[in-house]
């Protein structure tokens, strides 16, 4: 059967099971737009490409499935970097498609030219650019084979319009051809077993064990089987920001998030361990702070997919390339049959209660506001999360209200937190949760937002309204960029250079309304409960509500810059208290 | 040009001969903040596969780092780690020496020496040619840099395993560290 590149693109894409594209066609790639009339796969036009990286990205963050964004060459695909390296930080699934200029126009600085493959090869997993119609399928394949597998990123395909116009004979490759094809290309999930024996010696014989958990807990779909290790043994987790949600808040033996603005039990228990089970963790800066006075007496099990973060940061004492599903179940096994031979594992009961007297004196904590103060943001937070259906999808932007969401959110199940942990893309909140929302219809998605990274990508509430995506967001406007606002404050002598916006421009309700979407201003407290429950009642358009916050308002605790994780500072109602985190 | 060679790593990277496969190799040593000391790469005896010969100075754990990085790089097939000890490195160096007619005796003499090439011959210099260890190639750029170079080309190294040797016969390449 002889059909064009374009058709093979797009029935490559159905081949893939694809549902939906986030995109916004031009000249180089309007070929592939014209079967994608044919075509079941539902198609979102964004009002920005880089809206349609981010709600690829949030599509993915919630189903697992790779997220799908295509767009033309040049501009398109430049605006496409920031939401590529996004999804490279925090390991997303995703395929890219751009369009290119003709195979003969390439290197001629050709109308919307660019050197794509060149721009986005250390954002991406893979690139390529495609050269013949005949070979489309097989690039398919192989992106989202590479996409998916392995440790999860995105893969660019960057298409030529002549490739697309020209024709080719149909085939779909095999599994086989595909690996086949790819010699280099062999990501190792099995964990070596003598390690995994070690490693489940080493869990029975330390007494101040904490299990270190990450991102790669949620990609690897081991929610389940990091419970019943936890269960099993009793040590407690602590979720990184990336792992929000892949152990329950709920849980005895959760401990939340440690790190520069994490809760002092869990920063504490990293500290004081004697062995660290890192589980698709990447002892990234803003877990360790400064690395050579972290977690100075433990010892180090890590469990990773990527064999380059064996060591990047910090030695392992145990490596374990692998799976995370596959050898936590494996030290599962293990464990329980030292047990069943008899074997008892180290009094861990000291440990566990020092970590029970830390969470007692050092909960997250702020000053209520007085009547007639200003709203605390926190208290937003609260209110939102006490309020919200079951099964919400929180998605966060950048800055103290992605640390305040995720230390005050409640998460109880995987895959209902998203947001930009490696990257810090300020702007990421509202198409992320756009692309959540239409991951999973039936969840309500809120987006917690600031009014500066409102700012940088609010025109998709357009593509929200239009295609009837109807996210809810929270502004938590203090009319700063606030996370800088508190470095000045605090690391600049309060000389606060750039970093006020404007308390009355622009007016969010009427940006919300002008969007096709129902706006709310919120300025005292008694004022958050009903616009919280009216923009819960709300199911045909998205809702924006803008709260009025104090701009004041810190996020604590704070490990600074380059510091030791032991020089946290703690809210000024617990700082008397510090000598106690020992 | 001539360098401390004592922390000298040799990476063989075989690599699919594909477009770009060079710019991912050479974009990942930037990204990442290492330096190429030398790098030479050409198609194998299978015209599938490209070998890229790199020569890093670096400690022993920034060079697990690359190696690892370089190997998440989806073009690249094998990397071998050469011990210098045990690999045969080979270099190619070309160099426009200046030779007025009294001086052109000793540069001959001294390319001759090192089982070295002319290549031309002009009034008041000479165009040489030196293949081999490429200690041996700093040792002659050391002693013909008196005479005054023009003009100098070193290829960067190319390097196998040395051949394991069973009952006097060659059998097999020695492994290198393989990732």
């Amino acid at each position: 059967m002889k059909i064009t590149g374009a058709q093979a693109l797009i029935k490559s894409l159905e081949m893939e099971n694809v549902e939906v594209i986030f995109g916004l066609p031009g000249g180089c790639i309007l070929p592939a737009y014209d079967p994608l009339l044919d075509s079941t796969i539902r198609h979102i036009l964004v009002r920005h490409e880089q809206g349609a990286g981010h709600m690829a990205e949030g599509y993915a963050h919630v189903t697992g499935r790779p997220g799908v964004a295509m767009v033309t060459s040049g501009p398109a695909a430049t605006n496409m970097v920031t939401p590529l390296c996004d999804a490279y930080l925090d390991s997303i699934p995703m395929v890219v498609i751009t369009g290119q200029v003709a195979t003969f126009a390439i290197g001629t600085d050709a109308f919307q030219e660019c050197d794509t493959l060149g721009i986005t090869r250390s954002v991406t997993k893979h690139n390529e650019l495609i050269m013949t119609a005949d070979d489309v399928p097989m690039a398919v394949r192989q992106a989202f084979h590479i996409a998916t597998t392995g440790r999860p990123g995105p893969v660019l395909l960057d298409v030529p319009k002549d490739v697309l116009t020209s024709s080719m004979e149909w085939y779909w490759p095999t599994d086989q051809e595909v690996r086949d094809s790819l010699p280099g290309y062999r990501p190792n999930v099995k964990g070596h077993p003598r390690m995994i024996r070690e490693a489940a010696k080493l869990i029975m014989t330390s007494e101040r064990p904490v299990l270190y958990v990450g991102g790669g807990i949620l990609k690897a779909r081991a929610a389940a089987a990091l419970k019943e290790l936890a269960e099993l043994t009793n040590i407690h987790v602590v979720t990184t920001l990336m792992a929000r949600g892949a152990f329950p808040d709920s849980h005895p033996l959760c401990l939340g998030m440690p790190g520069m603005h994490g809760n002092a039990t869990a920063t504490t228990a990293l500290q004081r361990s004697d062995l660290l089970i890192t589980l698709g963790a990447r002892f990234d800066d803003r877990i360790t702070g400064k690395v050579s006075t972290f977690a100075p007496e433990a010892k180090v099990i890590h469990v990773d997919i990527d064999p380059a973060e064996q060591g990047k940061v910090r030695k392992p004492d145990i490596p374990i390339v692998g799976d995370c599903k596959q050898v936590i179940e494996e030290i599962t096994k293990e464990i329980r049959a030292l047990m069943a031979a008899g074997e008892l594992q180290a009094d861990i009961s000291a440990w566990k209660s020092r970590i029970s007297g830390w969470r007692e004196q050092f909960p997250y904590t702020y000053e209520p506001s007085l009547p007639g103060d200003a709203l605390k943001p926190q208290f937003c937070l609260e209110m939102l999360r006490d309020n919200a259906p079951e099964d919400t999808i929180l998605v966060s932007g950048v800055g103290q209200h992605q640390m305040w969401s995720s230390q005050y959110w409640r998460f109880e199940k995987p895959y209902t937190w998203v947001n930009s942990g490696g990257l810090g893309t300020m702007g990421f909140s509202v198409p992320a949760a756009i692309g959540a929302k239409v991951g999973h219809p039936e969840a309500t998605v809120w987006a917690i937002d600031g009014d500066g990274c409102f700012q940088m990508t609010a025109q998709e509430l357009v593509t929200a309204a239009l295609e009837r995506i109807p996210v809810k967001i929270a502004i938590l406007n203090n009319s700063y960029l606030g996370m800088v606002r508190q470095w000045q404050e605090m690391f600049y002598e309060e000389r606060y250079s750039e970093v006020y916006l404007s308390p009355e421009v622009p007016d969010f309700v009427k940006w919300a309304e002008a969007m096709g979407c129902i706006g709310i201003r919120v300025d005292s407290p008694e004022e958050v409960l009903p616009a919280i429950e009216k923009a819960n009642s709300i199911d045909d358009r998205p809702v924006i509500i803008d709260f009025r916050v104090d701009a004041r308002e810190k996020v604590f605790p704070m490990v600074p810059a380059g510091a030791a994780n032991d020089d946290l500072l703690l809210p000024d109602s617990q700082m008397a208290n510090k000598k106690f985190l020992q | 040009m001539s360098t401390d060679r004592s922390h000298h790593h040799i990476l063989s990277v075989l690599v699919q001969n594909r477009a770009g496969v060079l710019a991912r190799v050479a974009t990942l040593f930037a990204r990442r903040a290492y330096n190429i000391f030398s790098l030479a790469v050409a198609p194998t005896e299978d015209e599938n596969f490209s070998r890229i010969t790199i020569v890093v100075d670096i400690e022993m754990t920034s060079l697990e780092q690359i190696t690892k990085q370089l190997f998440k790089l989806i073009d690249v097939i094998k990397i071998t780690e050469l011990d210098p000890r045990t690999s045969v490195e080979r270099e190619l160096l070309l160099a426009t020496v200046r030779a007025e007619p009294d001086q052109r005796r000793q540069v001959v003499e001294l390319t001759q020496i090192f089982e070295g090439k002319i290549l031309a011959v002009g009034n008041n210099a000479l165009t040489v040619s030196l293949e081999g260890n490429p200690n041996k190639l700093d040792d002659f750029e050391d002693l013909i840099r008196a005479h005054g170079i023009v003009e100098l080309q070193r290829t960067g190294r190319v390097a196998l395993p040395k051949l394991e040797r069973e009952g006097g016969r060659a059998v097999r390449p020695l492994r290198g560290k393989v990732s």
